[in-house]
């Protein structure tokens, strides 16, 4: 874990109450896809976390869904406005627990973090189909550049605006994907039913309000096979036999 | 060069400073320990712990406030047998300070027993006696919102404790702390920690649901500052025994003024949570802040204000 300045190269709207940002700084602590950062925004107590969507060696983008007065303010940032971040938070998905084919299934702004370990599974040469789901089509994001990674992408919506109609896991019944290990990120309801329809090992990505974010405060415990753990510190990612829903 | 004196006594246990994180902000104190030399911590108040393993309150367990924080954890910890077979050794190998247990409990018995087990545990230095948590039903607070129970659980605590300095940690949800602390005093309390958090809660208007799980939680933060000041002061004016002042403690300045409120040591909560370092840096730029002052001895100050 480690706590410093970021700066401010970009924060756009991609999506209806969605932004892409940008940050420069240092993300030597960052260790994979998966992980989050906290971020202090002025003006408010707490940090917000945060999954990565994407980072390098000097710059780490996250994607954020405006929920409340803190992403609120988070969207009017400007270029060149400097913020606190601790990064290197939270475990890894595990990308070798995949054998050679990946499942990828988003719901919503979940579709951020997979992007990273996307490019992971790609960089090792596997191959990824990447289902994602939103309600409508103006919701749609990141689908261009799952398959400019070179990942087969599916799309649902909800109101059948675009790709298949349904949810993901109707998009699972109708599509014949070949895979033998899963990711998992959305809501809740969502990764649930995904656990319960698919046979394959797999992990998701759990969320919980948080209080500090690096694993001493115990606000953001779940309950898992394994006991109490914290969704910050021993998560965000868990395996998918590990949670109790 | 820096020479001024920041070494505290509590009950006889030396405190190289009176930094102390507060109990429920920093684990039990390893899990820091990666991130900086815990040892330029005066002391450590571990996670309140009780007889049995607790999953504590359902989630959501935080809500985001001006200038603080509502949290309704609800003492989740793994239960006194844990802390004094694991927790207790293992930040004994890598901290050398003063070592604060963290005790909580559902019955006079249920303190008894685990004061005992925390005091005979030759890793701890002090015992904390919380009669304070206000997130738990039937435990906790309940014990510290009247003199007399307040009383009953310190002299239950004080027969099983030993030579250990037993401290009281007060609720603040009162209507007269110095009565509390009084009686506390007299049971037999070697110390007073003042304040736990203050009742509170949130609402989320979009969902019309209140934001914590279990409606209301603790409230603490820098917003609480003056509150825990005022009643440090009232409280070390009322009693003889030291206090432990904790509420809102963000700097060096503050713990300055919560010292010379009349605490002879300082813990800081809330802080620790959104800055990592937020106690270790206190400590760096304490020294600093008193040479500004003309303090040479934080002992000076201790109670200053009349």
């Amino acid at each position: 874990m480690k706590e410093s300045i970021f700066e401010v190269e970009l924060n756009e709207k991609i999506a209806p109450r969605t932004y892409r940002i940008k940050l420069k700084g240092d993300t030597s602590a960052i260790e994979g896809s998966g992980q989050f950062v906290q971020v202090s925004l002025p003006g408010f107590f707490l940090r917000r976390p945060i999954s990565i969507h994407e980072y390098d060696g000097q710059t780490l983008t996250l994607i954020y869904r405006v929920v409340g007065e803190g992403t609120r303010m988070m969207c009017s940032l400007q270029c060149g406005d400097t913020l606190s971040i601790i990064t290197g938070l939270g475990k890894c998905f595990d990308i070798d627990a995949c054998r050679k084919d990946a499942l990828l299934i988003g719901g919503g702004v979940g579709a951020a973090p997979l992007y990273e370990l996307c490019k992971e599974l790609c960089a090792q040469g596997k191959n990824v189909t990447v289902i994602l789901g939103f309600n409508r089509k103006d919701e749609i994001m990141l689908a261009e550049d799952f398959s400019d990674l070179g990942a087969k992408v599916i799309i649902t919506t909800v109101d059948g605006s675009e790709g298949t109609k349904g949810f993901v896991t109707d998009a699972l019944s109708l599509h014949n994907i070949n895979y033998d290990y899963f990711y998992t990120c959305g809501p809740r309801v969502m990764m649930k039913a995904v656990c319960e329809r698919i046979h394959t090992g797999g992990e998701v990505s759990m969320e919980e309000r948080m209080g500090c974010g690096f694993g001493i405060c115990y606000g953001c415990t779940c309950n898992t096979t394994k006991g109490p753990q914290r969704v910050c510190k021993d998560g965000p990612v868990f395996k998918k036999e590990e949670v109790i829903w | 060069m820096v020479n001024e004196n920041l070494s505290v006594d509590l009950c006889g246990v030396k405190l190289s400073n009176p930094m102390i994180p507060a109990s429920g902000t920093f684990g039990f104190g390893i899990e820091m320990a990666d991130e900086f030399d815990l040892n330029v911590l005066g002391g450590i108040s571990l996670k309140g712990t009780t007889r049995e393993p607790r999953f504590g309150n359902p989630t959501p367990r935080i809500a985001e406030c001006r200038s603080g924080m509502i949290n309704s954890v609800g003492l989740q910890n793994p239960g006194i047998d844990v802390l004094v077979n694991e927790k207790l050794p293992a930040l004994r190998r890598v901290y050398g300070g003063a070592i604060i247990a963290n005790i909580s409990g559902f019955s006079i018995e249920e303190y008894e027993e685990c004061c005992a087990k925390a005091a005979q545990a030759p890793e701890t230095d002090i015992i904390e006696v919380n009669v304070s948590c206000p997130n738990v039903h039937n435990g906790g607070m309940a014990f510290g919102t009247s003199a007399s129970s307040a009383a009953s659980v310190t002299s239950a605590v004080k027969k099983v404790c030993g030579e250990k300095p037993v401290f009281i940690k007060l609720s603040p949800n009162v209507t007269d702390i110095v009565s509390i602390a009084k009686a506390c005093e007299d049971a037999g309390a070697d110390g007073i920690t003042l304040i736990n958090t203050l009742l509170g809660m949130r609402i989320d208007i979009q969902r019309r649901t209140p934001v914590i799980a279990n409606k209301m939680g603790g409230f603490s933060g820098q917003a609480v500052f003056p509150i825990a000041v005022r009643m440090v002061y009232q409280v070390s004016h009322a009693c003889r025994i030291p206090i432990m002042g904790c509420g809102g403690v963000a700097s060096a300045e503050d713990v300055i003024e919560m010292m010379m409120a009349g605490a002879s040591a300082v813990q800081v909560g809330a802080e620790n949570l959104r800055n990592p370092y937020a106690s270790k840096e206190i400590v760096e730029n304490l020294p600093l802040k008193m040479k500004d002052l003309g303090i040479k001895d934080i002992n000076e100050i201790i109670g200053v204000i009349e």
